[in-house]
């Protein structure tokens, strides 16, 4: 009893029915994960100039020739990774941190002026990012004067307000009995955030690390502004910039995007159950 | 013991309450460095012409001159095409894609549910790089080469202003609908079976279901998805950014890439606020209005 029908004993009908969905969900991923296919294959080819040379869907050779194009570009396309990993894990730590406790603080603590900071919190998620986008440059270029560091591309990031509600959602389920219960024990409020609400927090905490490293990983116009030479960027920028200089090796290019995304298909893969889960957490209990 | 127990409690709170201010403090000065104090900033920088060793307040000549910009009406029509070429079709997609995973094993769903999530992992550079070269103007590119299987000839896809925007827009359909696929088969999911059961009983037929039950009852999911695409589709421009630069002729000129382009590229700081702050005005009210015309029935 569901929205379709079960066929009940016309088993034939039913595999028929789900034969030519299957087909027709497979046919549309293949359009989904062409460009995925096409840029892992075609990073294995040759990196000779285009023009020479014409796309294949299927790989005539495998070589890592064009990897080897795409480090040799600059001394830094390892260190291109390397901030990369840094930036995204120090933000991602800051994130988990800071915002379970702001999180925690907004859903179970009482205190003066705590609604009316909350809904500032949220109006202020609905302002576009161009709005801030020219003061803050100016105050980190101008003002701070820390351009082209690592401060600059951490420190805008270091709590986001979308994380502190993720885990005021989730931590407003917590039974405040238990909390209650660790209070006449005896424990004070940063022991009860410590031993208690972060252990039953682990899956909406996960989520956040997992998204939050994305996000930084993947970010591409705050280090395009803020960095300016090639040891400080990010790998994102590194790409753009290798793109720009070689415009026309497109093996090697497709080997730079390749390495730019292959650590989060990794992370995907390895921790799919949490991605998916991060889709609806915000979503649907919003 | 009412007596005794009273001053306790109150010592209780007032304490809870510093704990309180401690544990958001952090939070609080971030916000307020990296948020607050910009968005009151840009208010203050769209009234001046903006120098870096003191400005001039120049009242609203900024709006004004926006207003009479017709680069910048352009940018306000090509977004909202975009827009609406995007999300209802996405939606769309999504729906359809979630309705018919629906019946399969968990297993299968699941796996599809990655899949078609993936490119939403992948970065937007990455991304961008490889559609450019599916987008090869040359007869040898990946997209010319099947359409000319179905006798249709060459295109310039990014480099004519008759086909770039559909050129972003095919990249959209494709890549981005892994969320919303995942959120409506959720929201599927989670529409109780006696509906489905009494609707039987009146002989009801899939199509009668979907239209009676399975559509009202995602009208909620609809509507944040509706009102969280359209919000993001007005501040998307990474793609034109790196892909057409806004061209050719201004083509796919989006109001986000030009604000980018008056700030970053011409150092139009005060241009570039006022403008993304009429950009800001447009969502709200845009928002408010999804809200208004399609949520008057929805209850949360």
């Amino acid at each position: 009893m569901a929205l379709y029908n079960n066929h009940s004993g016309k088993s034939a009908a039913k595999y028929t029915r789900n034969a030519v969905i299957i087909i027709v969900l497979v046919l549309f991923a293949m359009a989904t994960l062409f460009p995925i296919y096409f840029m892992i294959i075609s990073s294995f080819g040759d990196p000779v100039e285009a023009a020479s040379m014409s796309y294949s869907l299927f790989p005539g050779k495998i070589t890592f020739e064009s990897y080897k194009f795409f480090f040799e570009y600059s001394k830094y396309s390892l260190r291109w990774l390397g901030n990369s990993t840094l930036v995204a894990t120090a933000v991602m730590v800051s994130n988990v941190f800071f915002a379970s406790l702001a999180g925690y603080a907004f859903s179970k603590l009482r205190f003066r002026g705590r609604n009316a900071l909350f809904t500032l919190l949220l109006v202020a998620m609905m302002i576009p990012y161009q709005v801030t986008q020219v003061p803050l440059y100016i105050l980190i270029v101008n003002i701070f004067e820390i351009q082209n560091t690592y401060s600059a591309l951490i420190l805008p990031g270091l709590v986001t307000v979308y994380n502190i509600f993720l885990a005021k959602q989730f931590m407003g389920s917590i039974p405040t009995e238990i909390l209650e219960c660790a209070k006449i024990e005896g424990c004070n409020q940063f022991q009860i955030y410590f031993r208690i609400v972060l252990p039953l927090s682990k899956t909406v905490l996960a989520v956040m690390a997992i998204l939050t490293f994305m996000d930084s990983w993947n970010t591409f116009f705050w280090p395009f502004l803020v960095t300016n030479t090639m040891d400080m960027q990010t790998i994102q920028v590194g790409l753009k910039n290798f793109r720009f200089a070689n415009t026309t090796y497109f093996a090697p290019m497709m080997a730079g995007a390749t390495i730019s995304a292959l650590p989060m298909f990794i992370l995907f893969f390895s921790l799919q159950k949490y991605f998916l889960k991060g889709v609806t957490v915000g979503a649907v209990k919003g | 013991m009412t007596q005794l127990a009273k001053p306790i409690k109150r010592r209780r709170i007032k304490g809870d309450g510093a704990w309180g201010y401690a544990f958001i403090a952090v939070a609080l000065v971030i916000f307020a460095m990296f948020t607050a104090y910009p968005v009151v900033s840009a208010f203050i920088i769209s009234f001046q012409k903006y120098k870096p060793l003191g400005s001039t307040f120049v009242g609203f000549d900024n709006y004004i001159v926006t207003f009479k910009d017709a680069l910048f009406w352009k940018s306000v029509v090509n977004t909202v095409v975009y827009t609406l070429l995007t999300v209802p079709v996405g939606l769309f997609i999504s729906f359809a894609v979630a309705i018919m995973i629906l019946p399969l094993r968990k297993k299968l769903q699941t796996t599809f549910k990655a899949v078609y999530y993936l490119p939403a992992v992948a970065s937007g550079v990455a991304l961008s790089v490889v559609w450019l070269w599916i987008y090869d103007p040359l007869p040898s590119g990946i997209f010319n080469q099947l359409l000319n299987f179905f006798g249709i000839s060459n295109q310039n896809w990014l480099g004519s202003s008759a086909t770039a925007m559909f050129s972003l827009v095919l990249m959209a359909w494709l890549s981005s609908h892994g969320t919303s696929i995942i959120i409506y088969l959720a929201a599927l999911l989670g529409i109780d079976d006696s509906y489905y059961e009494a609707a039987e009983l009146d002989g009801a037929s899939f199509m009668k279901k979907l239209w009676y039950i399975v559509i009202p009852c995602l009208k909620p999911t609809t509507l944040f998805l509706l009102v969280t695409g359209v919000i993001g589709s007005f501040q998307v421009f990474q793609n034109a950014y790196l892909m057409t630069g806004g061209g050719p002729d201004n083509a796919t000129t989006m109001v986000g890439l030009l604000i980018f382009n008056n700030a970053f590229k011409y150092f139009e700081f005060g241009k570039a606020a006022a403008q993304s702050l009429i950009l800001a005005a447009i969502i709200a009210g845009i928002a408010l209005a999804q809200f208004k015309f399609l949520g008057n029935d929805v209850e949360y």
